[in-house]
């Protein structure tokens, strides 16, 4: 009886936002990226200027802000539906585009097609993104509506079958979620692919009057943003698939920690907590049924290490955000030593997704033993930068040349460094790996938080392993000895072969090191953070012995190594620019009239090289630091 | 806890008790694992020091002792070359961060780390690392004993027991990383903080970090072997 009172109220309150949002279509529609990337960029002056234009011209146009689409390199960007003409999206918009696309494309029907970017919708005119090589290696789960619906507005969400799988949850056994998440083959987007099915049913038979489900949202990893972009684009996705975990394991209490760096994340899940809870959906009695669960957002504050289960719990409790053994596991005794189903965001987003569509569809996806997709961010010397969203098994090579579109500058490709900072740097030759948890872990890496780095020639391995591993030392609670002491002297080794000052005998302590460290920390951080280290030990040892025996950087990045140089035969009496670049006046003319840099006073800033225009190009850098004869 | 179980630790038949440490279980069986950090009566040990590292058949990887629950039929091993390698390489940590001035110390001969060196034969000085530099004050305010940070190995044990057996709360840890440290709440020097000047963690501490001053030892303390 409850039941079909639930799918029944679910429906009406369909109906009611369905229609809204049709209505929202008969006239004109705009909608502007507006998480934090496209913000970043200046998507508020767009917005502003859209306003005002269409204002001042007597237009009548609605205005919505939505997230992130994962175009990042285009933002900020800004969707037109009229009526009459297929959806367009534009990128790199700015104020004058706004203001030119109010005046032709509203005012005078002239899509101004020169500065589309696509359509959304198939049409004879313009490319849609399927025309886009890489939509054909994209597969949209949780990403779906990212960036084409109003996160601060439930009403898009249901509109699009949001909170579907929750009324389907209702008519299920609680047995039978675990289930489909054991069938799934679903594994934990956190870092570590743990099995969500194993975890739940953990939680499910541990016998507690009060549970606790925790959404993980505090997103460390410097560079990482696809949580942050997933709960500021569409936070009710995560929410869902929360509401089937309490429901699944028996729950009634759930939070979401986000870090209190991400201010608009923050105010948007608590928008969509607030409405979801006006709509029925959470709270007490959910849509008249017997199960209740409630929601809260707890703003992390914490350092990196914080995002590790057992010191985020502890950091809930008001304790140090420190680590501890397991077991016991958080599935048995966490927050408040209760039972505790702790997971990530983009977890939470696949389980709403598998309960819609079926744990058959989703094992159809990716790989066997890794089903579904995996989100990357995509960022360093790769031309299209930004969120991807592909089926586990895509290759390293079809991330970074068809979807990244390759390395820009005519720069040869070096490595990808995967998995965050305690990821590792693979080379050329393992491009072709289809990548998984597994695969990864198998070349060295993780697949971490899924950033995704990637690296050309200028890129000093050392320097970046050394770079990776500043972070994750600093991180470090200081509570284990392996990664308190282990990574501060792995980092000191490092600093001195980025100076000349290594030796071999340095790398073979290295390589101890880094394997001891990661085979006796306490908590993943330790276990992770050599990572880096090995794998550029693994698959760029010749880098290293560059530095040792050579006292060259191949890369010439390492400051220690390198000299700047302007070549004689390339410079010209005419020119000056460097001589203004340089911040402590180390370009001098010599008697020729060319110009020369003073090495005693010149501090490698980059500017000559820089500056230096490119007809000339004559500043260069030499490693070994020696000067040519001349 | 409770039931009577049989395990063998180095080719050796011991009865137990289910769910209890194995790390208690050896050392109560003369069998020595090194440790620092364990203390028997926590029911979540931190685990911290990264010694008392063993083989059990089954595992794929060396686990510590002092958080592996005994059960019934367990096969261990505490030596192998994987565990000697990895508490060489903790142990040789430890003293980068440790100022070995053993004949000034005052728990020369007493000390833990002395024990460890010569029980698993390791060296008491640095042969692959170089030693890390701290800057400590020591803290000598309460009279009857003094603090010298570093000789500190972060063991905890002073914590524990100031904390959960005579429940002061004057000390804790602070800091993350590299900085994290024994200390009072608002690094304040112990004669102004909550301290009662018990000596129950200078007893505990395995390192001459914490040590009875000569003049003001109380009676009967015997220092902690
Ligand atoms: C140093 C460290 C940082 C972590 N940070 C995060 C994080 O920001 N977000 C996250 O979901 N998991 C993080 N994890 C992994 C969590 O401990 C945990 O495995 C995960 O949240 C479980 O969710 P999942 O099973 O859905 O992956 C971190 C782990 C470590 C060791
Ligand atoms: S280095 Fe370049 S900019 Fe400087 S003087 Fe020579 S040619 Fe001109
Ligand atoms: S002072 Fe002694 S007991 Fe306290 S943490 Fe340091 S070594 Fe351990």
């Amino acid at each position: 009886m409850k039941i079909a009172t639930a799918a029944e109220h679910y429906a009406g309150m369909k109906a009611k936002a369905e229609q809204k949002i049709n209505s929202l279509q008969e006239k004109t529609l705009i909608r502007v990226g507006a998480a934090t990337c496209g913000l970043a960029a200046g998507a508020q002056k767009v917005k502003d200027t859209f306003v005002e234009e269409i204002k001042h011209k007597g237009l009548d146009a609605e205005i919505i802000e939505v997230g992130c689409m994962g175009h990042c390199y285009a933002e900020p960007m800004a969707i037109i539906s009229k009526p009459g003409f297929p959806a367009l999206c534009y990128g790199h918009m700015d104020e004058g585009l706004a203001k030119l696309l109010v005046e032709e494309f509203l005012g005078n029907d002239d899509p101004c097609y020169e500065y589309a970017l696509v359509a959304l919708e198939p049409n004879d005119i313009f490319p849609t993104f399927s025309d886009f090589p890489r939509d054909a290696y994209e597969k949209k789960i949780i990403l779906e509506h990212c960036g084409f619906i109003d996160p601060e507005d439930i009403d898009h969400y249901l509109a699009r079958e949001g909170y579907a799988s929750l009324v389907k949850t209702l008519q299920m056994k609680p047995e039978e979620i675990i289930s489909a998440m054991v069938d799934s083959g679903l594994r934990g987007r956190g870092g570590a692919g743990f099995p969500v099915g194993k975890k739940w049913t953990i939680c499910r038979n541990t016998p507690s009057e009060i549970k606790y489900i925790i959404c993980n949202a505090d997103e460390g990893d410097p560079g990482a943003f696809m949580d942050r972009s997933v709960l500021e684009s569409n936070p009710h996705q995560v929410i869902e698939g929360m509401l089937i975990c309490a429901y699944a394991v028996g729950a009634t209490k759930g939070y979401i920690y986000v870090r209190n760096e991400y201010p608009l994340a923050v105010q948007r899940v608590k928008t969509a907590i607030e409405q979801a809870r006006k709509k029925g959906l959470l709270g007490s009695a959910i849509l008249d049924s017997t199960f209740s669960f409630d929601l809260e957002v707890f703003e992390g504050s914490g350092a990196f290490v914080c995002g590790e289960e057992s010191a985020l719990i502890n950091s809930m409790e008001g304790k140090m955000g420190v680590p501890q053994a397991r077991p016991p596991y958080m599935a048995v005794s966490g927050f408040w030593g209760r039972p505790t189903v702790l997971n990530n965001v983009k977890t939470f987003a696949y389980v709403t997704a598998i309960i819609k569509k079926g744990a058959g569809w989703f094992r159809e996806i990716g790989t066997e033993a890794t089903p579904g997709t995996a989100v990357f961010t995509l960022v360093g010397k790769v031309a299209n930068t930004g969120l991807v969203e592909v089926p586990m098994g895509t290759t390293l090579r079809q991330l970074v040349f068809d979807i990244g579109e390759g390395i820009p500058n005519d720069k040869e490709f070096k490595a990808v460094q995967i998995g965050g900072p305690s990821g590792g740097c693979l080379p050329e030759e393992t491009l072709d790996i289809p990548i998984d948890f597994d695969s990864l872990e198998k070349a060295g890496a993780i697949m971490g938080s899924g950033g995704l780095v990637v690296l050309d020639e200028d890129d000093c391995m050392v320097a970046i392993a050394r770079y990776f591993l500043e972070f994750t030392q600093q991180e470090s609670c200081g509570k284990c000895t392996f990664c308190r002491l282990g990574t501060k002297h792995m980092l000191d080794i490092l600093t001195r072969i980025t100076q000349g000052k290594g030796s071999l005998a340095d790398l073979d302590i290295l390589q101890e090191l880094a394997e001891d460290i990661k085979m006796g920390s306490l908590c993943n951080l330790g276990k992770t953070a050599p990572n880096p280290i090995l794998t550029t030990l693994r698959y760029f040892r010749d880098e290293y012995e560059a530095h040792i025996l050579e006292g060259r950087c191949p890369a010439r990045m390492c400051k220690d190594l390198i000299l700047y140089y302007i070549v004689p035969e390339k410079c010209t009496k005419l020119c000056n620019v460097c001589v203004g670049s340089c911040p402590v006046e180390a370009i001098y003319t010599r008697e020729d009239g060319l110009k020369a840099i003073d090495q005693e006073k010149c501090v490698k800033c980059d500017n000559c090289l820089k500056t230096c225009p490119p007809e000339h190009n004559a500043v260069i850098k030499l490693s070994p630091p020696v000067l040519p004869e001349e | 806890m409770g039931k009577k179980i049989t395990l063998t630790i180095d080719d050796r038949q011991i009865t137990a008790s289910a769910g209890e440490k194995l790390l208690w279980v050896a050392l109560e069986n003369e069998i020595y694992i090194p440790h620092l950090c364990a203390i028997k009566e926590e029911t979540r040990p931190a685990a911290s020091c990264r010694l008392c590292f063993v083989e059990v058949e089954g595992l794929s990887r060396p686990v510590t002792a002092c958080t592996q629950a005994v059960y019934e039929g367990m096969v261990v091993k505490t030596r192998s070359p994987r565990v000697d390698r990895l508490v060489k390489t903790a142990f040789e940590l430890l003293l980068s961060d440790h100022r070995l001035e053993c004949n000034k110390c005052p728990k020369n001969r007493a000390c833990e780390l002395q024990k460890i060196a010569k029980e698993r034969k390791l060296k008491l000085r640095l042969t692959r690392l170089q030693p890390l530099e701290k800057e400590v004050t020591v803290d000598d305010s309460m009279g009857s004993f003094i603090f010298d940070p570093s000789l500190c190995v972060l063991c905890g044990r002073c914590v524990w027991v100031d904390q959960q057996e005579v429940k002061v709360g004057a000390i804790g840890f602070s800091r993350r990383g590299l900085q994290r440290k024994v200390t009072t709440i608002g690094d304040i020097p112990l004669a102004e903080s909550p301290c009662t000047g018990c000596g129950r963690c200078v007893e505990v501490c395995p390192v001459g970090a914490l040590s009875f001053t000569n003049q003001a030892k109380p009676e009967g303390v015997a220092v902690n072997s």
